[in-house]
């Protein structure tokens, strides 16, 4: 049987103990009293029918490949098996693409292969299946005898659920150590063939490889330099704009405006926070940046068709909702006494703002602007659209500048194959992008949390 | 005043049939002139018909149990009451004979001649003298580094904070103990020169030690300010004060000189309240 | 007293500094506003073209003569007989009958491509589901038009790319009434083409639903399991303060890192396939489990304690409570902030390039595991394209991304309202 099979009978069986157990206990008129509701004595015994099951398949799934690989190099001609790895990859390849594509190989040490592996296989199956059958079985005989009723079957399902519940919430670990391990991985197989010191301070960036296979060593240069000051050039841009419209935002929003102007603000600057990045790229690349360059020609400048001002001032009004939420949160903690002590001593309300409160929300506001560069570091789609492609190092905002996310699209929606120095290079910019972004993070959490004790 | 308390009965919190103020509310020659004055919060008054005057270079005191509208009364002479939205205040209110809430008088002006302290001491996150130096500096009162010097020291000395922060002038304000802040709070006041001080329950959330010090210092303000204080505590209100004015429920019920209110009320709900029937 | 008359003296300036920066708040509101308006406006007036195709009416003799049928009129119609039929012959030749003046190979190649390439499919289309118009009168068919005609024709803009000879024939179809602009219904029923004429979204919009699928499969259950684990059952310890901190951490995450997670993991390390709907699907619920977590856990916390209190009280296990209690009471928050989730997710294009969502995809994706594209993505695509007519169709496709997105979030405002009324 298939695997797509066997899980369906698994469960069939499961069902099938389910509601055997379920009419078991819900007609049971003995002398003791049961602790647990039917359907809590019917979950128990269905678990048990299909949970070891299922671990055995999972644990198959991860043997079985190994155990039939295997089986093909023993059975290997003897002047074949002591050959280099590489040869014996290229039959394991044939024996594979024979069975796939149900082609018999001209090469009869392959056709010899192949019954062999198949018959493994199916040998591998028999025994797959039988003890499937005699796991589920032996559970629903476990679940229909005495002993379940001997058992709090209610704690029983509880203390399951509590475990799945348990694991649920540890996804969010597996997948900081997934992403963590995964970048690292590969990010550490480029560093193999690049040294980090060249890939961190190095100031050219052109991604090449060899083409063949017997070229010594990348004719290409991986110093992600131009990268980092891409990155910052057109954050400082999107901050630029961002920082100060967000804030006035906030403060205006909190401590000027009337609740009816709240009212029509509020969704506004929501509805601007939800539209999604290539949205805002395609405004970039088709409308702003092409609306820059005719300006900047008309008044004699030269700008680039690219330029890193149109995505930073795009990147920026994207920022500028989250800027001023941030802000609004951290205005709103600064005590009502704070202003009041400002305004008895006759201070105008502008006064009280720039004088009182801002400083005493700095902390909190410091810790928005990280937030705020963060996102601005790991934005992509805009800088996709609207950015170039080629690494320039410069400050000029006027030129078109490429940044470490641009360069992550690029060199892994290419026709690379997997292991190339070029495409491993992405994952060393992924990696040096995850850490700038979890330090910044965790740096502005802290900040905030810090100032929030304060008020309270 | 040493009569049984009955405390049995709950007493009734009716004023019966109160028609006006009683006692001596109104002077002839006053800083503080307020007559008629109502004041509501959305569609819940607080404040019915108050007429009181509060005279130069005295300290009266205002008490009366929680929620009847002392501090409220005590914000509308500064118009502090103009944060709230909801809030709406009518009468006439006189300061030096000028109406306080008429369109044309400037509430930043009026602050600076009105000055405040809250209950719980709010010093701003800036360095001791820095916060001495706030109101000076926004109303442009120095015009030099050495006149704010001057005006931070002096400030401080009046309060009489200075011998014990003056070797820490820049430490935040807040690293003082709760009566030093409170002490804070009066220099900073004080330094912007207001002819009134108003201060609410100033000594509440203080140590009775603290709280001494601030009595002390009120009676030496005195002789310089005109100061209003809201009080829970009728021993203090008895301490530090020469007038006294009762409010309950939103009414000024009885005003006199201090001495004569404490062993001589001539209300029922005064005599009540002292004599400790509710509070 | 002196002072009054300092004060008084500075007040002029003060007040001038107060209302200045009264009114740079008020600008940098006004400044987003106009911002959104204005986006809102250009891609509007930009999309507005995609919605209008212009047609070509030509006739199409159904003789089996021309047709190049047996003339039998016995035999039937059979798929082999259709599959026979010259279709673009046919196109061509209702051209050249249209325009009998048109004789050199050049002028010939300049007519023939005035009508859309796929105009052949389209003819295809008709026969095969009406083959009993075989025989009988010519078919009068509106065609599209070749995209650049199109462009030409709807602005009237003169470009390179069309030839003034070609400007001379459209002009006489206008004489003759034998040219249109129409709605393009195509657009919501074609999938991705080469050709902007004959592109449609129908490819993204069903590969977006089922990667939408797959994400509220997996992350609204895991989602939900976590927040009631994290705020029912976790004890105080380090590892709970752990599994806290790293949900906030992820929700910080650029988008672009969880493409690298799903490249790494479930294409290289699981070998699932590429571009699948699965795999987005996977990603994007990793995306959305920290919205939904924190979401789920503010709407259980508000759930009044009272509530808890009498279920325990009547001798409810604490899961029991969790679940016939708690839960259903908290669910309007939770969908909230699952149909919120949703609409962050519909909108997400990074992670998704790089599980390889890049390819031009022709076929419909019937189910998770086939290729697919979604609707960001496909804006994506199309913004890259030289070809002006796909501008307009990317617009269009912004807009009824954000038409979606719209009606989601009215939906979790509309669901929040209600439900709070309730209390």
């Amino acid at each position: 049987m298939t695997t797509t099979y066997l899980f369906l009978m698994i469960a069939g069986l499961g069902l099938f103990a389910f509601f055997l157990s379920f009419q078991r206990t819900a007609q049971y008129n003995g002398p003791k009293r049961l602790q647990s509701l039917p359907h809590h004595y019917a979950s128990l015994t269905a678990v048990w029918t299909a949970f070891p099951a299922v671990l055995l398949m999972l644990v198959w799934a991860v043997i079985e490949p190994g155990y039939l690989q295997q089986q093909i190099i023993t059975n290997l001609p003897a002047e074949i098996a002591g050959q280099s790895s590489d040869v014996i990859g290229l039959y394991l390849n044939k024996v594979h693409l024979s069975i796939e594509n149900k082609m018999v190989d001209s090469d009869p040490v392959i056709q010899s292969l192949v019954v062999a592996y198949e018959k493994a296989a199916l040998n591998s199956r028999y025994l797959n299946t039988a003890m499937v059958l005699v796991l589920c079985l032996g559970g629903i005989v476990a679940g229909l005898s005495r002993i379940l009723f001997k058992v709090h079957a209610r704690v029983g399902i509880e203390q399951l659920l509590k475990a799945f519940l348990m694991l649920c919430s540890g996804v969010a670990i597996v997948t900081t150590i997934g992403i963590v391990l995964s970048v690292m991985f590969e990010a550490i197989r480029f560093f193999n063939a690049v040294s980090v010191f060249d890939f961190i301070f190095g100031t050219a960036w052109s991604p090449q490889t060899s083409i063949r296979i017997d070229q010594v060593g990348s004719s290409g240069s991986f110093g992600a330099v131009p990268l980092f000051l891409g990155t910052m050039l057109i954050s400082l841009i999107a901050m630029f704009i961002a920082v100060p419209v967000g804030l006035m935002t906030a403060i205006y929003l909190s401590e000027y405006a009337t609740p009816k102007f709240r009212l029509m603000a509020k969704p506004a600057l929501e509805v601007l926070a939800g539209i999604p990045t290539v949205v805002y790229g395609f405004f970039a690349a088709l409308t702003v940046a092409p609306f820059i360059r005719d300006v900047g020609e008309s008044i004699g400048l030269s700008v680039a068709s690219e330029s890193a001002l149109a995505a930073g001032i795009v990147m920026g009004v994207m920022i500028i909702p989250f800027v001023s939420s941030l802000s609004d949160d951290v205005i709103k903690a600064v005590p009502q006494s704070m202003r009041d002590g400002s305004l008895a001593l006759g201070a105008t309300q502008s006064e009280t703002i720039k004088k009182v409160i801002i400083p005493a929300a700095l902390p909190g506001i410091v810790g928005s602007v990280l937030l705020a560069a963060s996102r601005a570091i790991g934005e992509t789609m805009i800088v996709v659209m609207a950015a170039g492609l080629a690494a320039n190092l410069t400050i000029n905002p006027l030129e078109a500048v490429t940044t470490v996310t641009v360069q992550i699209v690029t060199l892994l929606t290419g026709d690379q194959e997997f292991d190339s120095p070029k495409t491993l290079a992405a994952f060393a910019l992924g990696l040096m992008l995850f850490v700038t972004t979890l330090l910044l993070n965790v740096i502005a959490l802290h900040v905030v949390r810090r100032y929030r004790e304060q008020y309270e | 005043m040493q009569q049984r308390i009955n405390k049995t009965a709950s007493p009734s919190l009716s004023l019966g049939d109160f028609e006006s103020t009683i006692g001596e509310n109104l002077l002839d020659n006053s800083k503080i002139s307020t007559r008629d004055v109502n004041v509501s919060y959305g569609d819940k008054q607080a404040i019915y018909d108050a007429s009181l005057d509060i005279g130069h270079n005295q300290v009266i005191a205002l008490i009366g149990p929680s929620g009847c509208g002392k501090s409220t009364f005590l914000r509308c002479l500064n118009r502090m009451n103009d944060t709230i939205a909801i809030c709406k205040v009518s009468g006439k209110l006189m300061l030096d004979g000028e109406d306080i809430y008429d369109k044309k008088m400037d509430p930043v002006l009026l602050r600076a001649r009105v000055g405040m302290v809250f209950q719980k001491p709010n010093p701003f996150p800036k360095s001791i003298y820095d916060n001495v130096a706030y109101g000076p500096r926004i109303h442009g009162l120095a015009r030099s580094n050495a006149e704010v010097d001057e005006i931070v020291i002096t400030s401080l000395e009046k309060a009489g904070l200075f011998e014990e922060v003056k070797d820490r002038l820049n430490a935040p304000g807040t690293s003082l103990s709760g009566g030093q802040q409170q002490r804070l709070c009066i220099a900073r006041t004080i330094a912007v020169s207001p002819e009134i001080i108003l201060m609410d329950e100033p000594a509440s959330a203080l140590d009775p030690i603290a709280t001494a010090i601030i009595e002390e210092l009120i009676d030496e303000l005195r002789q310089n300010y005109t100061i209003v204080i809201v009080t829970h505590s009728m021993q203090q209100a008895a301490r530090v004060s020469q007038r006294t004015a009762y409010f309950h429920m939103g009414r000024i019920v009885e005003v006199g000189d201090t001495s004569r209110i404490f062993t001589n009320p001539r209300h029922e709900m005064t005599e009540n309240y002292i004599t400790g029937k509710f509070g | 007293m002196n002072n009054t008359e300092t004060v008084k003296a500075g007040l002029r300036k003060r007040y001038s500094r107060e209302k200045r920066f009264q009114f740079y708040g008020k600008a940098a509101v006004m400044s987003g506003f106009i911002f959104l308006i204005f986006l809102l406006f250009d891609i509007t007036s930009k999309a507005i073209p995609a919605f209008n195709i212009t047609e070509i009416l030509l006739d199409i003799p159904m003789d089996r003569v021309s047709l190049n049928l047996s003339n039998n009129k016995s035999l039937s119609i059979d798929d082999a007989a259709l599959a026979s039929i010259d279709y673009g012959g046919l196109v061509k030749r209702a051209l050249r009958t249209q325009f009998p003046e048109v004789t050199s190979r050049k002028q010939k190649k300049l007519l023939y491509k005035l009508i859309s390439s796929g105009a052949k499919f389209e003819l295809r289309q008709q026969l095969s589901d009406n083959p009993e118009l075989i025989g009988g009168e010519p078919l009068s068919i509106w065609f599209k038009a070749d995209d650049d005609i199109d462009t030409f024709y709807k602005f009237e803009r003169i470009t390179s790319r069309v030839n003034p000879e070609q400007i001379a024939f459209i002009e006489t179809l206008k004489t003759q009434s034998r040219i249109r602009t129409a709605l393009n219904f195509d657009f919501f029923t074609n999938s991705d083409s080469r050709e902007p004429e004959q592109a449609g979204i129908k490819g993204a919009l069903l590969g977006s639903f089922w990667t939408l699928l797959v994400t509220l499969l997996v992350s609204l259950p895991v989602g939900i399991a976590a927040a009631i684990y994290l705020e029912e059952f976790a004890p105080q310890n380090r590892l709970t303060d752990f599994i806290e901190i790293n949900i906030n951490n992820l929700a910080a995450v650029p988008s672009i890192v969880f493409g690298l997670l799903g490249l790494a993991v479930f294409i290289n390390f699981f070998g699932m396939p590429r571009s699948a709907p699965l795999v987005g699907g996977l990603v994007l619920s990793l995306m959305t489990l920290p919205t939904i977590i924190i979401s789920s856990r503010a709407a259980i916390k508000s759930v009044p304690p009272s509530l808890k209190e009498a279920a325990l009280g009547l001798g409810a296990s604490h899961m029991q409570t969790v679940f016939h209690h708690v839960l259903p009471q908290a669910m309007p928050g939770v969908l909230t902030g699952a149909i919120i989730g949703m609409a962050q997710a519909l909108g997400e294009t990074a992670p998704l390039l790089m599980i390889g969502m890049v390819a031009f995809i022709v076929d419909v994706p019937g189910g998770v595991m086939d290729s697919a594209t979604v609707l960001p993505v496909q804006i994506f695509l199309w913004a890259d394209s030289p070809e002006s007519a796909f501008t307009a169709l990317t617009a269009a496709t912004i807009l009824v991304l954000l038409v979606f997105l719209t009606v989601m979030n009215a939906l979790a405002i509309m669901l929040r309202n209600y439900f709070e009324r309730q209390r």
